[in-house]
């Protein structure tokens, strides 16, 4: 298997689900994270797109403050065509915005609620992505 | 109690991005490596979820019991239950995006603290995607 770091995915995994639980506990709010990006630019008040704002900002200071820490443990990919990444992103944020959710909202919190309808749609964005990744790497060999 | 807020949002959300960084999300290789079952796999983000997943269902468990939040008045949980073919085809052009780059959308914010062009792009076509939605849907 390829760089398997079972331990550190743990670790962080638990991290990603005691941050979900705080924001439930105390604002009573899902991490669905897509669903804060698209609300901090459309939310109807104010206060609504400030929160948003602020969870934005710590993930990138929290991504800031790991890499601080581990500044050795990832570097920026190199040779990737950008173009597909900008493919990338108007297909996620459509498709999030469309499905209610991405991996954190519907993978994370609504597999957490037991939600059928989280359920469908982690199973679809899943079989999705690796049918993906299949065409490009095995099929059509690009990227 | 805005402020409260704000100051949760913050440090969940930090709390989050560390997270992140720990799991190595913030690598879109290690996406892609995952969602490679016929190649090399990396079965790490399943660690990932998995862990996340326990944590959160054992948390909401307790904490959706509680008559309301710590610092507002109700839980914003989602009511909807059903399954519809906007939840199904939009989950696909999701997890399609995320094959095809390696970024989900925390992932994508987070990976900003690298100072690369990568997540740049991927954020900034993300925002233009969600105003795709919100014209169509008009």
């Amino acid at each position: 298997m390829n760089n398997f770091t079972p331990i550190a995915a743990l670790i962080g995994g638990v991290l990603i689900g005691i941050s979900a639980s705080l924001l439930l506990w105390l604002n009573g709010k899902i991490a669905g994270i897509s669903g804060i990006a698209n609300g901090a630019l459309w939310a109807k008040s104010m206060n609504e797109r400030v929160w948003r704002m602020l969870f934005l900002v710590g993930l990138i200071g929290g991504g800031f403050i790991y890499l601080m820490l581990f500044p050795n443990a990832i570097h920026p990919r190199t040779g990737f065509p950008l173009w597909l990444v900008g493919v990338a992103g108007l297909l996620v944020g459509f498709g999030t915005a469309l499905g209610s959710g991405c991996t954190s909202g519907h993978g994370v919190c609504g597999l957490g609620r037991l939600s059928v309808r989280s359920l469908a749609a982690t199973l679809t964005f899943l079989v999705a992505g690796i049918v993906t990744v299949f065409v490009m790497r095995h099929v059509l060999v690009v990227a | 109690m805005n402020t409260q807020r704000n100051i949760v949002a913050l440090l969940t959300g930090i709390l989050f991005g560390v997270g992140l960084g720990v799991a190595q999300m913030i690598d879109p290789n290690k996406i892609r490596n995952f969602l490679d079952i016929a190649g090399n796999w990396d079965a790490s983000l399943m660690f990932v979820l998995a862990a996340a997943l326990v944590t959160s269902f054992v948390a909401f468990k307790i904490i959706l019991k509680q008559k309301s939040p710590r610092f507002s008045d109700v839980f914003a949980v989602p009511t909807q239950n059903n399954i519809d073919r906007s939840l199904l085809i939009g989950a696909t052009l999701f997890g399609v995006g995320w094959g095809v780059a390696g970024y989900c959308p925390g992932p994508g914010f987070a990976a900003l603290a690298l100072g690369s062009w990568e997540p740049i792009v991927f954020v900034l076509t993300m925002a233009v995607g969600f105003a795709m939605h919100r014209l169509v849907t008009r």
